[in-house]
């Protein structure tokens, strides 16, 4: 059996993406000399927000397809898998023995990845699939934004970290995986 | 830094015809020096004068802003021009697309700067206009009638209640067709009272004052909130020849008005429904004006309601009519007086209680001097016009043949400090001057002549401005800069106050504009008789359609063309070969319609005016005309 206080923090973090019901999980922010101010896009599990009409309109310039979230099927997807993960946790922590909580981490990091790389693909599809009709064409040059960290984008310099929900989800991953560890030698008897 | 900075102005100085500079002093141009990329302290707002409009600039700087189009029309944005705001100009007289613009007005509660709204008042047809303080636009003009100019206006009461609007020409009340030498002529002090929300205008009541010349006005605040003054010139009533005629008696007046005792009477229904014709003219939230034509006035005659207005005598033919912060004394600013008289609202009070009356005009009772006065500035200069307030109890007046600024002590009612203008200063206005919270740093010089002050432009040289620092004892000259008509008043307002209200795009989910098409798929071109209606959008860089036939010389062509576009300055312009009108200026979100009538046959370009992205030279389209009759048939396209 997992200990209280392990059992307590499994739900913490099982609780910890609840937040990307009520906050954005990633942001990109765009910047360039016409726009001091900067332009944003936020996306939420079931949304994004921001300037999308403006940097819709800008996109066009270079080809790229317009953004239209309702078009998104994953935005669809994501709150019920967010809701299932969370519910498996609580019966994991609720349930206590060690292999919910290495199951449930394993569910958490896989998700977790499967929903980096997709959010990168749609990235390289936006940033590759140009209109051949553009105004602007530069032989070579993608438009694909950066995963996370900052990139120059023509004018724009993209800057792409985690929002307000997405670092609770990244605190709540490090805490099980740290959790498993523990418990994985507390199991074997290792002294910590 | 300090020596380039002098050595500037010494270059400066030699450059002058003069040999140094004049006024100024070597660490102005630090005071002044607004950084590239850093903000005004200031927004003033400054009457465009003779050219109608209202002009922006920032302070200390002295950079010009903005010009926001009011009384005339201005074909830069469209302004009486586009289908949406030709309404603004309209009059009783049919459309009057220029008046003469004279005191901007800033809105205030309890006696202070709120942010809400600007007024100014067309002195030639008379006329209110309000401009809101979020757009930066002209939103809704009311006509005053009965009246022959609107000068003593648009001056508010502390907290908005009524702008107020009085004659400075007097003429038959009503109008009549009537021998000019020898009729009675009346004058009519208007009060339009203003929605505390919406700003929308109405005239309440004018009340019958005998035919002098009413000059300028200010209301009452803190004790004398109530009362509103307002000075008058002629009250030798002359009808010909009047800088002889009007000048003649030793002393003209002010008259103090009881506004809350008159609003009693309306509403006791003391005042007398007078046939009238004026317009109102209104913009609704997506800039479409609409003009209602109104019909009647309610007119109060002192002798239907005693205790309404006094006079209180002034010498001499008396301009500024100018209250304290504290709101105890009144300033006349008499042009051809010798000394500044201030009258004491508190004796005005008694002398009232006492009956301490000289005469009686017109069932105006005249109060006595002596009963009234405070106390008189000896010296003020020659021609003293126009006094504000700085935040310590010292008042500065303008004087305009002796071309100076005096300032004087509230209090010991004597003249402390007097400094030159370049030249014939007119009004002055130190910012929140004549509020109850005044920002004693500036005072602005707003003058009639600049003759030598700048390099010389043919005939007509450049109006002008001046900067003093009035923050410590002596008044220091720190700039001159040109301005756009004559400079006739102006009011400043804190930027903080108003800086972070600004709208920075409509809302195209609000726009509700019959001609709005908020999607490229929705566009259209309809015909309906010998009218083409052409439903347009335009985003960077192009105009959907852009390719439009089946339009036929003698049709009447309205563009409707919405700005797509949702990101911050970011307008389109629109212009058509050969228009009669002007182009389109739209803002973000916006609607905006211009006609054109086609005279020939042809295939005629239209583009976009206002400089919008990397391929805006690229944002052009035509327009096919065909002969009368023709079997060209209506289409339109972008892209195909």
């Amino acid at each position: 059996m997992m200990t209280r206080w392990a059992r307590i923090l499994l739900a913490v973090a099982a609780l910890s993406l609840v937040t990307s019901y009520v906050a954005p999980l990633w942001h990109i922010a765009l910047k360039a000399p016409q726009y001091p101010e900067g332009l944003g896009m936020y996306i939420w599990s079931s949304k994004i927000t921001g300037e999308l009409r403006s940097i819709n309109g800008l996109n066009h310039y270079i080809g790229m397809k317009e953004i239209h979230p309702e078009a998104i099927p994953e935005l669809r997807l994501m709150p019920q898998i967010v809701a299932g993960l969370v519910g498996l946790g609580l019966l994991a922590a609720a349930w206590g023995r060690r292999i919910g909580l290495y199951g449930w981490t394993g569910l958490f990091l896989a998700g977790s990845l499967v929903g980096l790389a997709d959010f990168w693909r749609w990235g390289y599809d936006y940033g590759h699939n140009l209109n051949p009709e553009a105004a602007i064409r530069i032989p070579g040059m993608s438009y694909q934004p950066p995963l996370i960290g900052p990139k120059q984008l023509l004018n724009f310099q993209a800057t792409s970290w985690p929002a307000t929900a997405g670092w609770f989800a990244i605190g709540g991953l490090v805490i099980v995986m740290a959790l498993s560890v523990l418990e994985w030698r507390r199991a074997r008897r290792v002294p910590v | 830094m300090r020596v380039a900075t002098l050595g500037l102005v010494v270059l400066a100085g030699c450059a002058g015809q003069s040999g140094s500079p004049i006024g100024g002093s070597g660490d102005a141009a630090s005071k002044v020096y607004v950084a590239p990329g850093q903000y005004d302290e200031f927004y003033a707002f400054m009457s465009g004068g003779f050219s109608g409009q209202v002009t922006v600039y920032g302070l200390p700087s002295g950079r010009l802003l903005q010009q926001i189009p009011v009384f005339s029309q201005y074909p830069e944005k469209g302004y009486g021009y586009s289908e949406e705001s030709k309404a603004m100009l309209a009059t009783s007289f049919g459309s009057v697309p220029w008046d003469d613009a004279h005191h901007p007005q800033l809105s205030t509660t309890n006696g202070e700067h709120d942010g809400r709204w600007l007024f100014i008042n067309g002195n030639n047809t008379p006329r209110i206009a309000r401009l809101d303080l979020t757009k930066f636009e002209t939103e809704e003009i009311i006509e005053i009638p009965n009246s022959g100019g609107g000068h003593a206006s648009p001056f508010l009461t502390e907290n908005t209640e009524y702008v107020v609007s009085a004659t400075r020409f007097s003429v038959p009340t009503p109008q009549a067709d009537v021998p000019i030498a020898g009729s009675k002529f009346g004058g009519l002090l208007s009060f339009v009272k203003v929605d505390p929300k919406s700003g929308h205008m109405a005239l309440a009541f004018q009340i019958h004052m005998p035919g002098f010349d009413y000059d300028l006005s200010r209301a009452g605040k803190g004790p004398s909130h109530g009362w509103s003054f307002f000075s008058s010139y002629n009250s030798e009533e002359a009808k010909t020849l009047l800088e002889k005629n009007a000048s003649q008696k030793d002393k003209d007046f002010i008259a103090a008005v009881n506004w809350k005792q008159a609003e009693q009477c309306v509403a006791d229904g003391k005042a007398k429904q007078w046939p009238a014709k004026y317009a109102h003219n209104l913009r609704n939230e997506d800039g479409v004006a609409t003009t209602e034509m109104l019909t009647s006035a309610a007119v109060l005659s002192p002798k239907d309601c005693p205790g309404i207005v006094y006079f209180l005598p002034t010498p001499k033919s008396p301009h500024g009519a100018d209250v304290d912060p504290s709101g105890e004394y009144i300033v006349g600013g008499g042009k051809l007086a010798t000394i500044l008289p201030v009258h004491s609202f508190s004796k005005m009070i008694k002398a009232i209680a006492d009956k301490a009356f000289e005469t009686e005009i017109d069932g105006v009772p005249v109060l006595r001097y002596e009963a009234v006065n405070a106390c008189e500035v000896q010296n003020p200069g020659l021609g003293p016009l126009h006094t504000e307030f700085d935040d310590k109890g010292f008042a500065y007046t303008s004087v305009f043949l002796s071309s100076e600024i005096i300032k004087w002590d509230l209090k010991k009612c004597v003249v402390v400090d007097r400094t030159p203008t370049f030249y014939s200063i007119g009004h002055l206005m130190v910012p929140g001057g004549d509020t109850r919270k005044p920002y004693g740093k500036y005072v602005v010089a707003l003058n009639k002549i600049t003759k030598d002050r700048y390099l010389p432009t043919g005939p007509e040289l450049t109006q002008s401005a001046q900067l003093y620092d009035i923050s410590g004892d002596k008044m220091q000259l720190l700039l001159d800069f040109p301005t756009t008509g004559e400079p006739h008043y102006a009011q400043a307002i804190l930027a903080s106050k108003i800086k972070d209200q600004q709208l920075r795009t409509f809302a195209l989910e609000a726009n509700h504009h019959p001609a709005a098409v908020k999607a490229e798929k929705d566009v259209k071109v309809v015909r309906e008789g010998t009218t083409v209606h052409i439903y347009m959008t335009a985003i960077r860089s192009h105009f959907m359609p852009d390719n439009i036939e089946g339009v036929q010389v003698g049709d009447e062509v309205f563009f409707h063309l919405t700005n797509l576009e949702q990101d911050w300055d970011v307008p389109h312009g629109f212009a058509v070969m050969g228009a009669n009108t002007s182009e389109l200026l739209v803002m973000p979100g916006q609607t905006q319609t211009i006609t054109w009538k086609p005279t020939r046959p042809g295939v005629f370009p239209f583009y976009c005016t206002d400089f919008c992205s990397a391929l805006h030279q690229e944002m052009q389209g035509y327009i096919r005309v065909s002969p009368k009759g023709s079997g060209t048939k209506l289409s339109f396209n972008t892209g195909q």
